[in-house]
């Protein structure tokens, strides 16, 4: 399993256009990915589950990956955060 | 006559016969059904056939409205294939042997809850989108489709609330304005509102009274009013502001297309600011010129590391392409005082506005400044770049930029790497540029002030500190001088000299600008029509 924390910059959080994009990409592999902002966890596949942790601005959010593609997905959901969130 | 209020969320002026939108009523009834496959199977046809429907009018809502707005129908898009809501769906089917439209109906409504119990207002506004879907698919289910009722002539529409789904299947030329009881200025209604250029009023406390179909009202969103079946006067009032709001618009749209140029004749570039990639179809709508300033600290913070060369490259040239030919003058790294990032280290300032920031960490920074200056110079083969360099003080500090800018479009042509010819220029916003703007502008293509910086630095007024702005004052004589004195070294020569503050776009300003031989104006875009108008009013 791999893992690594991120806080969002994004002003608005993470609201439905970053979690729409989000899910896509997860959607991608075959990796179970949670995201965990402390309060509340969730199924990074699931957009209202993404949605509903309502995840704002300074949240830090750690995102666990395992399975067999977890490296990949790792680096592509890394790359992710920083890129949009 | 009766007036309601509401609050406004795009302005303008509707005079019209008011039509009251409901929904209709969706009575959803619970029945025991003996084949759960089959009912699953009849879901899933009616979830396809949902996406269907909504691909279609997302791509109505792209070719009508926007892309930002388009992307709505794609969440949605998105919920319906939600596995919560798809398993809830089908879990209630199986385990309680009801019928799917019950089963959506419930699963929409507890969805939609948790979106409710939030507390933040944007996430409570998701729960409309929720319950837009599962009245999508029980429509289906049950055979009646959710449409607006076909409106004879323009309208205003008095809705409870619009779902963006139905907000787009108006004809768009059949609505005058939209009023709302619920809704806010985030909703999608007024996000629609805003880009079909209609008058929109939210949260107003009107009743939608059938009665009220097809009398007359008047919606003046200046205001945030609606005004029920009005009275002469104030019917002839709001004619009257409507005719004067059309010339205005008329006036503006008319300065598309037409030269910047005073009434003798003298040229001015007006060209527009902009902070990102996205900001460009504005200055493309807005009839800007050029874009003469490009802020490049966005790529660097909200982020944990440097942006790549490749990552600067890709936004630039997009950036570049799109202006097709028009110039592009990106500013460097202007980063540190208010702009801060954590990865570049910059140790804790007293006095940061006077500090470690702009040129002064490219010119130590060396790696930094080239990365950015080759990703721009690559991009410069796809129209045409200028580059700016903020926070000027010497000529020293220009020939060492010239310098690395030597060394960069050698290591390009040595790569094979195509460029374009690239000005290049500094920003004029320290007193000392402008008692040395002679000598400075012997070594550049031109000057470009920044009157934010420049105002704050020869007032000796922290611009941030609330308590100074009585005495802050951008029309100050001495700021005044320094400009005058700029152009005028500018022009000496050979340089050509413009604005890129928030001075340049100060309309009572614009004439004081052109007698002083101003070159360029680089203005917010929405402001660029409005300039243009000013400037070809002027001697």
């Amino acid at each position: 399993m791999k893992e690594f924390k991120y806080v969002v910059q994004d002003e608005l959080g993470l609201h439905a256009r970053p979690a729409g994009l989000l899910v896509k990409e997860a959607a991608k592999f075959k990796s179970a990915i949670t995201l965990d902002s402390g309060a509340k966890k969730a199924d990074a596949k699931r957009i209202m589950a993404v949605m509903s942790m309502g995840v704002k601005q300074g949240v830090e959010v750690t995102v666990s990956i395992d399975g067999e593609d977890e490296d990949a997905a790792f680096e592509a959901i890394e790359a992710f955060f920083k890129a949009n969130l | 006559m009766e007036t309601r209020q509401g609050k406004s969320v795009f302005a303008g002026v509707a005079i019209g016969k008011l039509f009251i939108y409901k929904k209709a009523a969706q009575v959803v009834e619970k029945r025991a059904i003996e084949d759960p496959q089959e009912e699953i199977a009849r879901y899933m046809a009616a979830k396809e056939k949902a996406a269907g429907q909504l691909a279609l009018l997302k791509e109505k809502t792209l070719r009508d409205v926007g892309e930002a707005e388009a992307e709505i129908f794609e969440a949605h898009q998105m919920l319906l294939e939600d596995l919560d809501f798809v398993e809830g769906i089908t879990g209630m089917i199986e385990q309680d042997k009801v019928n799917a439209e019950y089963a959506v109906f419930v699963t929409g409504e507890q969805c939609a809850a948790i979106f409710l119990s939030m507390d933040d207002d944007y996430m409570r506004g998701r729960a409309a989108d929720i319950n837009d879907i599962s009245s999508r698919l029980i429509a289906i289910l049950s055979g009646t489709q959710v449409s607006a009722e076909a409106m004879p002539e323009p309208v205003i529409i008095l809705a409870e609330d619009l779902a963006p789904s139905e907000t787009v299947q108006f004809e768009k030329d059949k609505i005058l304005a939209l009023v709302t009881q619920k809704g806010s200025a985030n909703s999608h209604t007024a996000i629609l509102a805003r880009m079909m250029n209609i008058p929109c009023l939210v949260t107003a406390d009107i009743d939608l009274d059938v009665s009220l179909n097809g009398k007359m009202g008047v919606v003046d969103g200046f205001t945030g009013q609606i005004h029920i079946e009005p009275d002469e006067v104030t019917l002839a009032v709001m004619q009257e502001k409507k005719k004067r709001e059309e010339e205005r618009k008329l006036l503006l749209q008319s300065m598309k297309g037409l030269p910047t140029e005073t009434k003798s004749g003298k040229r001015v570039h007006l060209y527009a600011n902009i902070g990102s990639e996205e900001d460009v179809d504005s200055v493309l709508e807005n009839d800007s010129e050029g874009i003469g300033l490009f802020r490049s600290e966005f790529l660097y913070l909200g982020r944990d590391d440097y942006p790549t060369e490749e990552e600067q490259f890709t936004v630039y040239k997009n950036v570049i392409s799109k202006m097709n030919g028009k110039k592009v003058i990106i500013r460097t790294l202007d980063i540190g005082a208010d702009k801060q990032a954590d990865y570049f280290n910059i140790p804790r300032e007293e006095n940061p506005a006077m500090g470690f920031r702009a040129i002064r960490i490219c010119l130590e920074r060396t790696d930094v400044f080239k990365t950015q200056l080759r990703a721009i110079f690559r991009a410069s083969a796809y129209g045409t770049a200028s580059i700016m360099f903020p926070m000027i003080i010497s000529v020293d500090e220009v020939k060492k930029i010239k310098g690395i800018v030597e060394e960069v479009k050698a290591e390009l042509t040595r790569e094979d790497i195509p460029f374009g010819d690239v000005e290049l220029g500094i920003m004029i916003e320290t007193p000392a540029a402008v008692m040395i703007a002679d000598l400075l502008a012997a070594e550049v293509d031109f000057f470009s002030i920044g009157t934010n910086d420049l105002t704050q630095y020869t007032l000796a007024i922290d611009r941030q500190n609330q308590s100074l702005d009585n005495i802050y004052d951008p029309h100050h004589e001495a700021v005044l001088r320094m400009i005058q004195r700029t152009i005028e070294c500018a022009h000496e020569h050979g340089a050509w000299c413009g604005i890129c503050g928030e001075l340049g776009a100060d309309m009572e300003l614009t004439r004081r600008f052109l007698q002083m031989g101003i070159d360029e104006l680089s203005v917010s875009p929405v402001f660029t029509l409005e300039l243009r108008k000013k400037i070809r009013d002027a001697e």
